[in-house]
């Protein structure tokens, strides 16, 4: 017999769509909503209304434009061979330029087109980011999404744009590609003796991994207590119920501790913002404060040290 | 749901075809709790040992090569029988197919107009040079024709200096910058494919390999770049592949540029460094006029190079460490 579960859900029963909340008319209409019976599988069968707005419109527009600027280019790199494109996909990139361009504008064929299309993506990101904004504030929200999302921007712009052009070099950015990108972070390792040294690195992985931990473990307490409500979160916020109590009390008995179901919340929204806000100033610092963070590491006394292993020391140092 | 099984299993065979089956050897080289071993697969094919068994003894006396040959500018200090005994080995060595003919012209022995034959004499010297004067290298086993060459005319892993061809499209867009193209020289990441010309062929004013600086605060100059550093990524991978080790059989890894934590293993690939590059510099780019167009890069019409693969093969020890020249002591010390 069909049973109703939080997801993958057979059961699909829905009135007439959902219009939200009366609100002013913004200067766009906003879509009419339809329903999936595939998204309905997942979540919400209702999709729509939307708004795009011009904010949303000219978001995707340069995004559109950033995207085709790096495919092409890809696609060029190959000759504009269809199947050799989508074989060497993963390691085809768009290159910033070369370091002796420093920060001024090279030709479009050796990093210009980089620029334009970072110019153009960063452009597309920020207007995604102010319609964020705007609709959550026309809605009547906080606007927490809008700053968690600001702090992945910051993210990619002090890996973009904020460090290239402090360091004077547009050469010191990423590529756009799979591969590439990752040979880069690599290589940016390398180049900083050890990012995995560099302290902010660190509380980024730290916020990172325990974002994930948090996300489980949230995740897992809302569905585990469900049978005692704990999917009505709202309400057991402010009226706590025996969902709340229940799980509440299961991570006091299992690690002494237990947040509120409103704190869990912060919890988790602080660590997702602080993953990317810690790992935006560690690249920030490096390169343009600390050039080598395994030698900071030792002057700051948390680098172990080993025997010699008797390679005979650095031959460059022999008189 | 059968069908799901199916997929399942497929994706399982799929994931997993490429690994190879545990158990897979370790030995530490570094200390403890540093991840300081080497990797091995005892199950894996056993790479080449040993040269080819060498030739009887020939007698040292009698009348010198060069007294009997024209035109004998090295090796002429050999009796005939032991100068026919290395060229005879040479032959095994180097074009066991096509005999003496591939380097001599049979009317005329003595005729340098088979460009093989300059070339030959070249490498002899190189052999001589290498085993002289890179022990640092190549320790007391030294080298001999064989130890690039393995019964080919023309060594297996040879470079070429990659022009236009690794930038991409030239016309308006597709500009590639040198790299990201799946290059089997690169393990195939997408670093650098040329990561050889800017290192390898000077003796002096290469591109620096260093990367990282020496101290916490280096100062305001860029110094190298994240490009550079890749080039130094892209070199450094094909030298682990060409001796068929990990990063930790020379570095620990937490700070590849520390000496002290290196192996000695480190400092014998130091030399082997400067070694190719006196190599490269003095031997092999300068025979780039005396080869025919066909033996030349396509591209730049340079001269074929060595680099670490050119010997090591995929071994850490080409040839398992045998000895390449004691049973030839005019391709030794002893040619001095």
């Amino acid at each position: 017999m069909a049973k109703y579960q939080n997801i993958f859900n057979r059961v699909q029963v829905h009135g007439e769509a959902d219009m939200g909340v009366p609100l002013p008319d913004g200067i766009w209409d906003r879509s009419k909503a339809r329903f999936s019976r595939l998204f309905g599988r997942f979540g919400e069968a209702q999709v729509g209304p939307t708004y795009l707005g011009t904010t949303g419109l000219l978001s995707l527009l340069f995004g559109i434009a950033a995207f085709e600027i790096i495919g092409l280019n890809m696609w060029a790199s190959v000759g504009w061979d269809p199947v050799e494109f989508i074989r060497l996909l993963p390691w085809l990139a768009l290159e910033p330029p070369g370091p002796e361009w420093g920060l001024s504008i090279p030709p479009l064929n050796e990093g210009g087109w980089w620029l334009l299309a970072g110019a153009f993506l960063t452009l597309s990101i920020c207007l995604w980011w102010v319609r964020m904004y705007r609709r959550a504030t026309e809605l009547g929200l906080g606007t927490h999404v809008a700053w968690a999302f600001a702090s992945a921007i910051w993210l990619y712009l002090v890996l973009g744009f904020i460090r290239p052009v402090l360091m004077g070099s547009w050469s010191e950015a990423v590529p756009f590609g799979i591969f590439p990108h990752l040979d880069w972070t690599t290589a940016f390792s390398l180049r900083y003796g050890n990012l995995l040294y560099n302290p902010f690195h660190m509380l980024s992985i730290t916020f990172l991994y325990g974002s994930v931990l948090l996300f489980a473990m949230h995740g897992a307490t809302i569905i585990a207590s469900g049978n005692y409500g704990s999917h009505r979160e709202i309400e057991q916020i402010v009226d706590r119920g025996t969902a709340a109590e229940r799980g509440a009390l299961f991570w006091r008995w299992t690690m002494g501790f237990n947040a509120t179901f409103e704190s869990i919340h912060r919890w988790a929204w602080w660590f997702a913002v602080l993953t990317t806000l810690t790992g935006g100033i560690g690249i920030l610092l490096t390169g343009t404060v600390v050039d080598n963070w395994y030698q900071w590491g030792l002057e700051h006394g948390f680098v172990p040290e080993y025997p010699d292993q008797s390679s005979g020391g650095d031959p460059a140092a022999a008189p | 749901m059968t069908l799901l099984r199916i997929t399942a299993v497929a994706a399982l065979i799929t994931l997993v075809s490429a690994c190879e089956r545990p158990p897979i050897e370790t030995t530490q080289n570094g200390y403890r709790g540093t991840a300081m071993v080497d990797v091995s697969n005892p199950r894996a094919p056993e790479a080449e040992q040993g040269y080819p068994a060498a030739l009887p003894p020939a007698s040292a006396s009698g009348p010198k090569a060069g007294e009997v040959y024209q035109n004998v500018q090295v090796l002429g200090d050999l009796s005939v029988a032991e100068f026919t005994r290395l060229m005879t080995a040479m032959t095994a060595w180097v074009s066991p197919e096509a005999g003496c003919n591939y380097c001599h012209n049979p009317a005329n022995l003595a005729d340098d107009n088979v460009y093989t034959k300059v070339v030959s004499r070249r490498m002899i010297q190189m052999t001589q040079h290498v085993n002289d004067s890179w022990s640092d290298h190549v320790g007391d086993n030294g080298v001999n024709c064989y130890t690039c060459h393995r019964g080919k005319n023309v060594p297996e892993y040879i470079w070429f200096s990659q022009g236009m061809s690794a930038y991409g499209n030239q016309h308006f867009v597709g500009w590639r910058d040198g790299q990201n193209m799946p290059d089997v020289g690169v393990g195939y990441t997408s670093l650098p494919s040329d990561a050889y010309t800017d290192f390898l062929t000077a003796t002096e004013g290469n591109q620096s390999i260093r990367l990282a600086s020496a101290e916490a605060f280096a100062g305001p100059e860029l110094g190298l770049s994240i490009k550079d550093a890749e080039y130094t990524f892209g070199l450094m991978t094909n030298w682990s592949q060409a001796l068929g080790v990990n990063c930790t059989y020379c570095h620990n890894t937490r700070a590849f540029q520390n000496w002290e934590q290196s192996t000695p293993q480190r400092m014998t690939a130091h030399h082997g460094l400067n070694m190719v590059r006196d190599l490269n510099a003095n031997y092999l780019v300068p025979l780039g006029p005396v080869y025919p167009e066909n033996r030349l890069g396509e591209e730049l019409g340079d001269a074929p190079k060595a680099y670490c693969a050119t010997c090591h093969q995929g071994v850490a020890k080409p040839l398992g460490g045998a000895d390449a020249v004691s049973a030839y002591p005019s391709l030794g010390a002893a040619s001095r």
